[in-house]
């Protein structure tokens, strides 16, 4: 108990994200209406990926550092995740795209930041699958995921600054700011963000020791 | 780093390409004729969106194809020499100079035959001249580093374009932007917020190149 209260706590929030994110009320904005609850399950993904990709970051810079594979299987497992919650943010946002901006997909920078982040760390995993060798390989992934990421924050900070995008609080977009969302929204929100992290990270435990199981099964 | 032993290193390099310069007409002739399948599908083009589009996408082709050889194209005994007469950051800035040089050469190529064969729409040829060299020296920044890891995999011909592509948006879709003002003859603020927005990608790609080649010369 004492050791996986996180993981309690990750589905207490996340069921509570999305019972509450259906019922509780929600402030009644044009063009948005309903489609407004998208908030609690679409921005949790982001966080939930960013902060995933944090942690591969960290974990690359101390294989880096000592050349453990132990940190090698931490960072590339995360990768694996933070992926599969971007797929999550990107299908809830075009879905959410297409009932407020009229369509899937739209040119905006956010969106092909996004699609381009993916692919760099689809990149490194195709990366990881064509070196043979364990050591080589995590050493090019580590310095590649490294780049990667670095690259990411400037597809997300710069890019976005230099020209207009339609998501709100860029480019004089009304929609909802932060100071939209009103307290209510506060409640389920970042509850629903504290969830998914704690999810994700749950999902990456899981996968690091299957992958530690069958490394000690092929070299046994 | 010892900047007499950089500055030989560039010179190997050009005496390596000098020595084999079917290498260098290679790339001349993939340029030539590249251009000249695009004279002979588009005539002439006028408008300057197409006209920015099409060259850097050229040129991007053309400096993938040039960059991946210059960690392959060397022997692995060869490497092993070189890397116990200099440091890794001697190297990998030797190679960053090589890089920017060639492909400034092979972007000035490109542009004075595309501008021949499809026409001049450029208002501003001086700034989009500037464009050409600040675009050459970053992508070449950032390939090169990316050539370093895609040298490491032996069997997988496309990881160098896989690589690199996703890497490369964001300095490209920047450098298209400022060289379409200029083309358009539009000199403002905007400018600015580009020129600093390069900036800031080839001093980032410069500094880790820097730190993490050391990582990736030997294993």
């Amino acid at each position: 108990m004492g050791k996986n209260w996180w993981k309690i706590l990750g589905v207490v929030l996340v069921s509570y994200s999305i019972v509450g994110g259906f019922l509780v009320p929600v402030p009644e904005l044009p063009i948005l209406n309903e489609t407004i609850r998208n908030t609690y399950f679409h921005i949790p993904m982001w966080f939930a990926m960013m902060a995933l990709l944090s942690y591969s970051l960290f974990h690359s810079i101390k294989f880096l550092a000592g050349f453990d594979l132990q940190h090698d299987n931490k960072a590339d497992q995360s990768v694996q995740v933070a992926l599969v919650l971007g797929l999550f943010g990107l299908l809830t946002g075009m879905v959410w795209a297409q009932y407020t901006w009229g369509s899937f997909w739209t040119n905006d920078v956010k969106l092909n930041g996004t699609a381009i982040s993916m692919l760099t760390y689809l990149a490194y995993i195709i990366l990881r699958g064509s070196i043979e060798d364990e050591h080589r390989k995590a050493k090019v992934a580590a310095v590649y995921n490294i780049f990667a990421w670095v690259m990411m924050i400037l597809f997300i900070m710069v890019i976005p600054r230099l020209n207009d995008s339609l998501h709100p609080g860029n480019g004089g977009n009304p929609a909802f700011g932060s100071y939209d969302m009103d307290n209510t929204m506060r409640i389920v929100f970042y509850p629903a963000v504290i969830g998914w992290i704690l999810i994700g990270a749950w999902i990456t435990s899981i996968k690091i020791r299957i992958k530690n199981i069958d490394d000690t099964q092929k070299y046994a | 780093m010892e900047f007499s032993r950089v500055k030989s290193l560039v010179h190997k390099e050009f005496l390596l390409d000098w020595k084999e310069k079917n290498s260098i007409a290679s790339i001349l002739i993939y340029v030539t004729s590249t251009v000249f399948v695009c004279y002979l599908s588009f005539q002439t083009i006028i408008d300057t969106t197409t006209f920015n589009a099409l060259l850097w996408i050229i040129i991007l082709f053309t400096s993938v194809n040039t960059i991946t050889k210059s960690f392959v194209q060397e022997s692995e005994n060869r490497l092993l020499y070189m890397y116990s007469l200099a440091n890794p950051q001697e190297i990998i800035m030797g190679k960053l100079i090589y890089n920017s040089i060639l492909l400034l050469i092979i972007s000035l190529v490109t542009f004075s035959a595309y501008a021949l064969f499809l026409g001049n729409p450029i208002l501003d040829l001086p700034g989009f001249i500037g464009a050409l060299v600040l675009g050459s020296v970053g992508l070449s920044i950032l390939l090169t580093v990316m050539a370093a890891i895609a040298s490491k995999s032996s069997n997988n011909p496309a990881l160098m374009a896989i690589l690199s592509f996703p890497i490369i948006i964001p300095f490209l879709i920047t450098i298209i932007a400022l060289s379409l003002n200029f083309s358009q003859g539009v000199n403002d603020a905007q400018n600015f917020r580009y020129f600093f927005a390069i900036g800031g990608i080839m001093a980032i790609g410069i500094t880790m190149a820097y730190i993490l080649f050391p990582y990736l010369w030997r294993d």
